[in-house]
């Protein structure tokens, strides 16, 4: 008979900290930044316990830390890292390496803004920053989906012949900080989920050169595999979504996530923390009348397009949350979201919000829906 | 790979794309015949990320791991360390890094991966410029060297980074040259049977970026350490020991003038008396420096 399952109450640094633990990673290099520290330091007191046997290498940069955790990839070891905002931005040409290279790995990102001026609190614009870098990225809603992401991430990212990194993003603070109760997988149950890595590029009787010049003809072939990965994975995480979804006999998705869109009339997309406070904004404005619905994006890239459009496809309107803007041309979810319902009759409005940690209530996302039935919503508007 | 790579003693191949006269293939073949064909090679970018080839081929018989210019230091800790928690034994990690990626934008990674003691070897070779780029100068370049960014003669004078990485108290530390190979060679081998972090600094002449003919390298890095401009030692757990010539190197009347190894480089050659003077003086203080640590 199976054992039972912990609950435990946990913040969102110490469940990514425990599922991390579960994965069992030999190399872990991490550079504290806030909010991702407590974090490093969970881990670093795992390893000390001797709960977690791993090197943990205390790095003297993010650059570094990506690239430590890229050279202990290639050398065939399961790795780790977590960062957030400057440090995802000091570590983006690693990031880039990474994904150039195919090296599958998992970083998580506690996102916070990003200065001048400074701000510790949260919004997207770390992650979104790394829509081109041939990452998978995935957000996570609340502590639960959190700890979820993370195991999914290390199954999809080491996932036969997929090839690819992924990024698991989670609100800084709104979830790093914020106790909730999760329902932990059992160890052996996690080591089921997740085999022993098989990716090793060093084997000195059958030397490789990693990163090697690529003439004109050569490195485009690579970017259009990569182009392939990215369309492939979308499959791939609905397959380990699926697996998942058995295993802990929930339904965890992968790409998108649905609440209420079905008969709904106005659909509202959003990603990360705040979806949770759609989806009161969403029952609060079905008591008053308005068939409203959360249309939640889980995995920003691969976009998920195709399913974007399915759900969009009927809607009367259509109001994107975007906690990251374009400075020049629009929020990034928005555009992301206009661009996959390209064709359609469908009015697509944006509501910037929450950056550099602004509390955005429930409330205030009624008023949008209600001002967007009533015909007087701006295409545009931002809460200032 | 063809049967042709598969050879008993890792070696660098010839038929690469090294400039007539350039060191490095030398350098790097005496690296890998001495560290084995259990070697991971770190490379950030700099010349041997053109002379290790393209996708189509390389002359490396080691693994090779293309670095970003900050990061092979980096990337090197994480290679050990994966090797060594996934149980692999008798294997090096060897960064073969450029002036430029070791002293300037590297800097803080090596630092970093000195001061946890690593266990890999750092070896810099050092062409005093940032030569795959087109001879732009570097931290490293001596005072008064033309560069295409110094055309009036670099002011500032090299930055001392064998005495910088001496003070991070790592297990080992070494200079070379390629004029005095077997000097090299022998501290290869001393830096493969140390554990932990190790660096050897190579003095790697440049025929273009110099600017002398290519038939003269040899004899530019052996005129490099006769002048005392570049000293053979090294540092084995904090006990400093001058090697090969330059033991006799601390008597002033057995080093060249320094003359002898500026003259036959047309990147000096707009030194006036007097700096050469300056350098000379430089290049004797310098000693008195030496002195003191060998006494220690």
């Amino acid at each position: 008979m199976q054992k039972a399952r912990k609950v435990l109450a946990l913040v969102g640094n110490h469940a990514v900290a425990y599922a991390v633990k579960q994965a069992k990673p030999q190399v872990l290099a991490v550079f504290p930044i806030t909010p991702q520290t407590t974090m490093l330091e969970k881990l670093a007191e795992y390893i000390a316990e001797g709960e977690l046997k791993a090197e943990l290498v205390k790095i003297e940069s993010e650059h570094s830390a990506m690239a430590t955790i890229f050279g202990a990839a290639v050398a065939g070891a399961r790795v780790f890292t977590a960062t957030s905002s400057q440090g995802l931005l000091y570590m983006t040409e690693m990031i880039y390496w990474v994904g150039g290279a195919r090296v599958p790995l998992v970083a998580a990102v506690a996102t916070r803004a990003i200065a001048a001026p400074w701000s510790i609190l949260d919004d997207h614009h770390d992650f979104v920053s790394k829509r081109d870098a041939i990452w998978i990225q995935m957000m996570a809603e609340d502590v639960q989906d959190a700890y979820d992401l993370t195991l999914m991430a290390f199954r999809i990212s080491e996932y036969p012949n997929l090839l690819l990194p992924v990024m698991m993003g989670f609100d800084g603070f709104i979830l790093t900080h914020t106790m909730e109760r999760l329902e932990v997988l059992n160890d052996e149950e996690v080591d089921e989920f997740l085999p022993p890595r098989k990716f090793n590029l060093i084997d000195f009787e059958d030397p490789v050169s990693i990163g090697q010049v690529a003439d004109s003809s050569e490195y485009i072939k690579y970017r259009y595999y990569a182009m392939k990965a990215m369309e492939n994975a979308k499959s791939v995480i609905e397959e380990v979504s699926k697996e998942y979804s058995k295993l802990v006999g929930r339904n965890v998705p992968g790409l998108v996530e649905d609440f209420m869109c079905d008969d709904a009339d106005y659909a509202i997309v959003a990603m990360g923390a705040w979806s949770g406070d759609v989806r009161e904004a969403v029952r609060r404005l079905r008591g008053e009348g308005i068939k409203a619905c959360l249309l939640k994006v889980k995995t920003f890239r691969p976009f998920p397009k195709e399913l974007i459009r399915k759900y969009l496809s009927e809607k009367k309107a259509v109001l994107v949350m975007d906690r990251a803007y374009s400075y020049g041309l629009g929020g990034v979810l928005a555009s992301e979201v206009k661009s996959a319902m390209y064709g359609l009759q469908v009015p697509v409005y944006n509501f910037v919000a929450g950056l550099g940690g602004q509390d955005v209530r429930p409330s205030v996302i009624v008023d949008m829906v209600k001002k967007l039935h009533e015909g007087t919503l701006q295409e545009e508007v931002w809460l200032v | 790979m063809t049967e042709a790579l598969r050879l008993d003693n890792a070696r660098f191949l010839r038929g690469n794309a090294a400039c007539p006269g350039c060191p490095i293939p030398k350098e790097l073949d005496t690296l890998l015949s001495v560290m084995g064909k259990r070697t991971v090679l770190v490379v950030p970018a700099s010349c041997t990320s053109v002379i290790l080839g393209d996708t189509r081929g390389t002359p490396s018989t080691v693994p090779v791991i293309h670095s970003a210019m900050a990061a092979s230091a980096a990337i090197a800790s994480g290679v050990e360390r994966a090797l060594r928690a996934r149980g692999e034994k008798d294997f090096n990690v060897v960064v073969w890094a450029g002036d430029g990626a070791t002293g300037d934008i590297g800097f803080a990674t090596l630092s970093g991966a000195a001061e946890r003691n690593e266990n890999i070897l750092y070896v810099c070779y050092d062409n005093e410029a940032f030569m795959n780029t087109g001879i732009q100068r570097s931290s490293l370049t001596p005072y008064g060297a033309w560069t295409t960014t110094t055309p009036e003669g670099k002011r500032e004078f090299k930055k001392p980074l064998p005495l910088v990485m001496m003070q991070h108290r790592i297990p080992y530390v070494a200079t070379a040259s390629i004029g005095y190979i077997f000097d090299y060679e022998q501290k290869l081998r001393k830096a493969k049977g140390i554990k932990g972090f190790r660096y050897i600094h190579l003095l790697s002449p440049c025929p273009p970026g110099w600017r002398y003919d290519s038939s003269l390298t040899v004899e530019v890095a052996k005129l490099a350490v006769d002048t005392g401009i570049w000293p053979l030692f090294e540092v084995e757990n904090g006990e400093f020991r001058l090697t090969s010539v330059s033991k006799t190197h601390l008597d002033k009347s057995r080093r060249k003038p320094v003359e002898a190894y500026l003259k036959l480089q047309g990147r000096f050659k707009n030194l006036t008396q007097e700096q050469v003077q300056e350098i000379q003086r430089m290049v004797d203080e310098m000693w008195e420096e030496i002195k003191a640590l060998v006494k220690k």
